[in-house]
This record gives C-alpha cells, structure tokens and sequence, in this order.
C-alpha cells in the first residue's frame, strides 16, 4: 500500500472513537474559562500539553492554588499510562528516526494507540506501517484543538450559574465508569478516594499525589499477594 | 509564570509518551509494573472527584441533601447501567440543575 493509503486508513479507523473526544474537549475548554484562565493560556495547552485529563487536572489544580511541584506530579501520574502505551508499540516504531519518533510520540493518545496497535499487529511487515499512526494521531489533535477552541468560545457565552466546574469531578467519573464494574479496581478507588478526604487539609493541595500513590500501593498488592482476585 | 509551568508540564507529558519508544528497552518494564500501571486512572481520578463532591470551598463536608452529591449519585448509575462516557457527564449535570432547583 502507498504511504497515503496507510495514512487515510489511519485516519479513518480513528474516526469511531474520536466521537466522545469532542465533547470532551468542548468541556475542558468551557471548564477552564470558567475557573479563570485566560483563553489564550487555555488554548495554548491544548498543543503544548494534549491530553485532556492532565489539561483538566492542570487547570483546576491552578485555580485552587495548589504548587506548581504537585501539578507537575499529578500531571507525570495521570500521563503515566503512556509508559505503557510506548513500551507495547516500541517493537513497531523503534527502527524510525529521530524525527518520526518525536511526532509519533508527540501523537500518542490512548485513541490513536488501540486502532494503530491493531493495524501493526496485523501489518508489521509493511514498511509504511507508521504512517497509520500519523493519520489516526493527526485526525485525533486536529479534532482536539478545534473542540477545545469551540470549548473556549462557548466559555465566554454561558453564565457563571450553570455551575460547570461541576463538570470536573463528573469527567474524571466518566473516565473510570468501565472500572465500577471491576472488583479490584473498586478497591484502589475506594482508597484513593477516602484517602483524598482524609488528606484534603494538608499544605499545597498534597492529597492528589499522595493518594493516588497509596492506591498504586494497593494496586500492587493487588496483584502481587491477590492473583486470582 | 504560568506559561513557564505550562511548558514544563508539556514537556513532561511529551517524555511519558516518547521515552518508551526510544530511551528503554521494552522488556524492562516488568510485567508487574505493567500490570500496575493499567491501575493508574483508578489510583488518581478519585482523588480529584472526591473532594469536588464532599467538600466545600474550606474543605468542611457537605451537607447530604445538597444537589452536587445527588447529581454525582445519578452520573454514577447512569454511567454504571450503560457504560457510556457522555451519558455519565450529561446525566450528572442534568440531574445537578434539576436538584439545585428543586432544593
């Protein structure tokens, strides 16, 4: 197949999943109007930083004046996933250059990564294989950037009184709602979140990162002591 | 300064994402780290949705009839039924509006 055709499949095998990514990225960019940044800031970290949660986490954590070490932190765990991510597909990108391996890099979204992955798993020996990634990872920013732009423009229209910043807590819900259905995972949840409670008056908005590491802990016991969980 | 923070957390971002591909060998990360990793929205969004539901401003629990807790309960089984991410954030606000009016 030519490059350009690899590259079309990739941008159509992207397209199913981006439909929850507009919405998405509509809230994040009415979310951070609406805590206070300005829109350039708000917009700007939509291709400095892209990744919704951590764009989301970012803002809010700025809004309480939290320090900047524990929005950095927050951000490394909630980006940490990724390590996974470039470990599964480091077998079909690591022969690229350079160059390749920054955009691609730059480019990899939890969307991108499940339908790419699949079309390596079952192309590994076509030399263009990567140009699948740039069309599903170059669909998905493009769509990111004019959602959170639309986000951003909708900020400024709706009135204070809806109380969209309820939208935060509910996103991040909705982000974990397959999980509800697991029993290990309800564990480290339950941790996390009673944790977060129990540290909410510790200096500098120190709870995230310190519960989010006591439910890894958990996690790991999880797996370790309790296989067959 | 906020662009200066801004920046560093793109960076940060950028290396979870590019470091695997290149700087490691894939068989270094453990299995177990493997595995812990797939824990890590679990481990971390709870810990930003709980006080935004519980808490207020000064960090004092919220009273058990108020509309935010109640919006939050029916995103949860609304999002628990139906395993769908837009449903969970629109049922939640929906059901807020609602309670706020109501209460």
């Amino acid at each position: 197949m030519k490059k350009l055709q690899i590259l079309k499949k990739g941008f159509l095998d992207v397209i199913p999943l981006t439909i929850p990514v507009i919405p998405f990225g509509i809230i994040y960019g009415v979310i951070a109007i609406e805590i206070g940044l300005s829109p350039l800031v708000a917009f700007c970290m939509s291709f400095i930083i892209f990744a919704g949660s951590s764009q989301i986490a970012f803002s809010q954590l700025l809004s309480a004046g939290a320090s900047p070490l524990v929005m950095i932190s927050s951000v490394a765990v909630i980006n940490s996933r990724h390590f996974l991510y470039g470990a599964v597909l480091s077998r079909y990108l690591n022969k690229l250059n350079c160059y390749w391996k920054i955009l691609l890099g730059y480019l990899m979204t939890d969307q991108a990564f499940s339908v790419s992955l699949s079309y390596f798993k079952k192309n590994y020996k076509k030399k263009n294989a990567h140009f699948h990634m740039l069309g599903s990872g170059f669909t998905l920013w493009f769509l990111w950037q004019l959602s959170t732009l639309a986000g951003i423009i909708l900020g400024n229209i709706v009135p204070e009184q809806l109380g969209l910043t309820f939208a935060i807590p509910l996103t991040f819900l909705s982000l974990i709602i397959s999980e509800l259905r697991k029993k290990d995972h309800l564990i480290v949840i339950a941790v996390s979140g009673l944790a977060s409670l129990a540290l909410y008056d510790f200096p500098f908005k120190i709870y995230i990162i310190v519960s989010a590491f006591l439910a890894l802990g958990v996690s790991y016991i999880l797996i370790t002591k309790f296989k067959n969980f | 300064m906020i662009w200066f923070w801004v920046l560093i957390a793109g960076v940060v971002t950028f290396l979870t994402r590019y470091s695997m591909i290149t700087f490691i060998n894939p068989k270094t990360l453990s299995k177990t780290s493997k595995e812990v990793l797939k824990y890590v929205p679990s481990a971390v969004f709870p810990a930003i949705i709980f006080p935004a539901i519980f808490l207020d401003q000064e960090g004092y629990f919220l009273n058990s009839n108020s509309p935010q807790i109640w919006g939050f309960l029916i995103a949860v089984i609304f999002g628990y039924v139906f395993n769908n991410i837009i449903l969970t954030i629109v049922s939640g606000l929906v059901s807020f509006w609602i309670f706020t009016f109501l209460f």
